[in-house]
């Protein structure tokens, strides 16, 4: 469903962001994209989007070639791709209902949304992913008064009320504590189960991904250095992306992982 | 290299080196210099005779002004009106004037950052240079005299004073809050609307409120040159050395004053 | 997680919750404003041919600023300017240096009560007087000239700077100062210690932009007689000698923009 073909970023400081990736993401998959700071993560999710320019590759969604759409309807593609943010990146200013409601912002009209006249249709699916995310109570609030794990859960309803086929997650989990990364996580990918989405999450927390996607692409400077199954993903995997490094307890984590009991999120 | 040897080899610490402390030693000298030469400028100019008088006249004065005319302020209660009017109305009209002008000049908002940016940087640079007193002596020249004159020229220099405060606010905004919006498919006004106003409104009514006090004491000046207000009795009592006139109006500028600057606290205090 | 059940919400519309919540004062103040409004502006008679016959003159000045005069009263500029930016340096430099004792007696977490009250007593005098009124006062006083310019400036330059100085003293970092009063230190290696690295880089900056404003208002000194280029504009716009007048503001503007663009970069520099 998402193919990027030879996608290479090079900024204008002359820094080879990414190089001649290639990758196919299938209708429904959770992809988990994973490399040291600076491999170009970032880089990746922004282009398939366009809030980066990719330099040269293409990007096709659905059979349409995302890096050749004029502005316009490149507003509307964008209305296909929810993305959630590493600091949540919610307004903070205005209420957590007008959050969700922004993710409607690509179908409805300028002065609809400035005097927020959302159809009824919107605001009902608003308070609908409101509720799925546990958050009903707080519509009125402001984003500010939010906590961390409140705030990306907001972000997490903007993203899905775009209605898009395809998420992508920027470190979601970045800025948040163990507990609440993984609760954040298992939303994340219980919602992509439920609407049959596919995501592309930018993670560097190794042992998390593995804990919830079912395919793991590592990054590094830029190029692909590793596509499989979470299970394939071995030390020797971990320090061709990373470098040289005792990755055992990294990965053993994975193991002892699920015996705890965590409240449910919704 | 503050670590240093000296002529017995043994090690002294100095915060400077010897050139360091010559440079500093010569800018100080320097700087004394100017001081002295303004100084000299200053003193030739000056009729030191009325300088020495000046005790004597201050009491002479002093004497004259006091009491106040209370009974004055009967004619006091209009151009006070005007003032305040000069100051509220300007400030509303240089506000509209100074959103647009910061939109184009921040550096992440501007169309074009090659022709616009520069114009608008001029903009605010000129109307701000310019004291409104210079404003409302021009606009005098050009419109005739009235408070019309002095709404002007406390809106046309409050423009700079606006437009800068507010375009160093909109380049301080987190960019994160604007991208989340774009990738959501709005359109440009509507990343303006959701992503950037909402951050700046606090910067923005802060600023209001701000200029609006700095008016207050701006527009009771500008009858001076006769754009209306308070200062245009000020001239007249001044004028014809009626000094006890004089006592009463700068008391009642400085009670305007006090009681602009109490108000934009407490609106300041409400709005953040 | 709450009481707020899904099927409640669900169908009704949404709003969004208003900036002020009681209805009363929300519908009041803004009652209040559109009064306000409207007779502030139907109290301001506007003379409108007055206006129309001066737009021509608005033009001409406009046109003016693309061929500005700096020839025919050039002497006149270049002295008014050269007094402009003497009493600008002389009042910056004694109002920065009276400030500071100012500005450390009126921080509260210094100096003593009474001293406090004193300098605070200072500050808000001097900023409560407009500049203007203040020359008006001194051109009275002590006569015609750039010394009442200079005694201006320089007054209203302590209650800007030792306002700000003393806001930035209350907040500055208190552990970088106890460390130094921890060791021992004399009152004035304390303040030379643990006070003066905290706040010198805003000081340095703040007096570079009162340079700036200082020049801006000498320009209009000369309005009341206290010296500067201001007596040279009046006299210009009287005349309609609108090249002259564009051609001194100019001159003010290019100022301006040069001390902003140095102060910048000292300012880069000092932090």
């Amino acid at each position: 469903m998402l193919e990027l073909k030879n996608l290479s970023k090079t900024y204008r400081t002359g820094d080879k962001a990414l190089q001649n990736v290639t990758l196919t993401v299938p209708k429904g998959q959770v992809m988990a994209l994973i490399g040291p700071s600076g491999a170009g993560k970032s880089t990746l999710i922004r282009c398939i989007n366009r809030l980066v320019e990719p330099t040269s590759g293409s990007v096709i969604l659905d059979g349409t070639d995302v890096t050749a759409l004029g502005s316009g309807a490149l507003r509307k593609m964008r209305r296909k791709m929810g993305m959630i943010f590493q600091q949540y990146a919610l307004v903070e200013r205005l209420t957590v209902m007008e959050n969700v409601l922004s993710g409607r912002l690509g179908y409805v009209g300028f002065w609809r949304s400035y005097f927020r006249k959302y159809p009824q249709a919107d605001v009902d699916e608003a308070f609908r992913l409101l509720d799925r995310v546990g958050l009903l109570a707080m519509a009125d609030k402001r984003a500010d008064e939010l906590s961390g794990g409140q705030r990306q859960r907001v972000g997490i309803a903007r993203a899905l009320i775009q209605n898009p086929r395809l998420l992508l997650v920027d470190e979601p989990t970045a800025s948040l504590d163990p507990k609440t990364s993984r609760q954040i996580m298992r939303l994340i990918c219980e919602l992509c189960a439920e609407r049959d989405l596919a995501a592309v999450i930018n993670i560097h927390d190794v042992a998390l991904a593995q804990m919830f996607v079912e395919r793991i692409v590592g990054l590094k400077a830029g190029e692909l250095a590793f596509d499989g199954k979470p299970v394939e993903m071995t030390e020797d995997v971990l320090t061709n992306i990373y470098g040289e490094e005792d990755w055992h307890a990294t990965i053993r984590e994975v193991d002892d992982e699920d015996a705890e009991a965590e409240e449910p999120v919704a | 290299m503050p670590v240093s040897q000296n002529a017995s080899g043994a090690k002294i610490w100095q915060l400077r080196n010897r050139n360091q402390t010559l440079a500093r030693w010569a800018a100080y000298l320097a700087g004394v210099a100017v001081f002295m030469w303004c100084w000299q400028r200053i003193s030739d100019a000056t009729t030191w005779f009325f300088v020495w008088d000046a005790p004597r006249i201050a009491a002479d004065i002093g004497g004259r002004a006091w009491p106040p005319r209370w009974s004055y302020m009967d004619k006091l209660w209009g151009p006070l009106w005007d003032t305040l009017n000069m100051a509220t109305l300007g400030t509303l009209l240089a506000l509209v004037m100074a959103v647009p002008v910061a939109f184009l000049a921040a550096r992440n908002t501007t169309p074009s950052a090659t022709f616009i940016r520069p114009i608008a940087l001029f903009i605010i640079v000129a109307t701000r240079s310019i004291n409104s007193l210079i404003w409302a002596l021009l606009l005098v020249a050009v419109i005739g005299p009235g408070v019309f004159a002095g709404l002007l020229a406390i809106a046309f220099r409050s423009i700079g004073f606006c437009a800068k405060l507010l375009y160093e606010a909109i380049e301080e905004i987190d960019p994160t809050q604007v991208e989340a919006i774009t990738a959501t498919g709005a359109s440009r006004w509507q990343v303006m609307a959701y992503g950037i106003v909402p951050q700046i409104m606090p910067a923005f009514a802060g600023i209001s409120v701000f200029r609006w006090d700095i008016n207050i004491r701006e527009s009771t000046v500008l009858g001076l040159v006769g754009a209306g207000g308070i200062g245009l009795q000020l001239q007249s009592s001044l004028n014809t050395l009626a000094w006890p006139q004089v006592t009463l109006i700068l008391i009642v500028i400085l009670a305007a004053v006090v009681i602009g600057e109490w108000v934009s606290a407490k609106v300041r205090g409400a709005i953040i | 997680m709450s009481a707020v059940l899904l099927e409640d919400r669900l169908g009704t519309t949404w709003k969004k919750p208003p900036l002020i919540s009681n209805p009363t004062l929300r519908w009041g103040l803004f009652i209040a404003a559109a009064v306000y409004l409207v007779l502030a502006t139907a109290s301001i008679d506007v003379n409108w041919s007055r206006v129309a016959e001066g737009l021509s003159r608005g033009w001409a000045f406009i046109a003016s600023f693309f061929n500005p005069d700096f020839v025919s009263r050039g002497t006149d500029i270049r002295d008014g300017i050269l007094e402009s930016v003497i009493i600008t340096v002389a009042s910056t430099v004694v109002g920065i240096l009276i400030s500071i004792p100012i500005g450390l007696g009126a921080a509260r977490n210094i100096a003593p009560l009474p001293v406090y009250l004193i300098c605070r007593g200072i500050v808000a005098l001097s900023r409560a007087l407009n500049e203007i009124i203040v020359a008006i006062l001194l051109v009275a006083i002590f006569g015609f000239g750039p010394l009442a310019g200079f005694l201006t400036l320089s007054f209203a330059t302590i209650g800007f700077l030792a306002k700000l100085l003393a806001e930035d003293i209350e907040e500055m970092d208190k552990v970088q100062a106890e460390a130094i009063r921890a060791t021992g230190s004399t009152w004035m290696q304390w303040i030379n210690y643990g006070v003066q690295p905290q706040v010198m880089p805003r000081l340095i900056g703040l007096s570079m932009y009162r340079l700036d404003i200082n020049f801006r208002e000498s320009a209009v000194l000369g309005l009341v007689g206290a010296g500067g280029i201001g007596a040279t504009l009046n006299t210009a716009f009287d005349r309609y000698e609108f090249d002259t007048a564009a051609a001194i503001l100019l001159i003010i503007i290019v100022t301006v923009m040069v001390l902003e663009y140095l102060s910048g970069i000292i300012r880069a520099k000092v932090q």
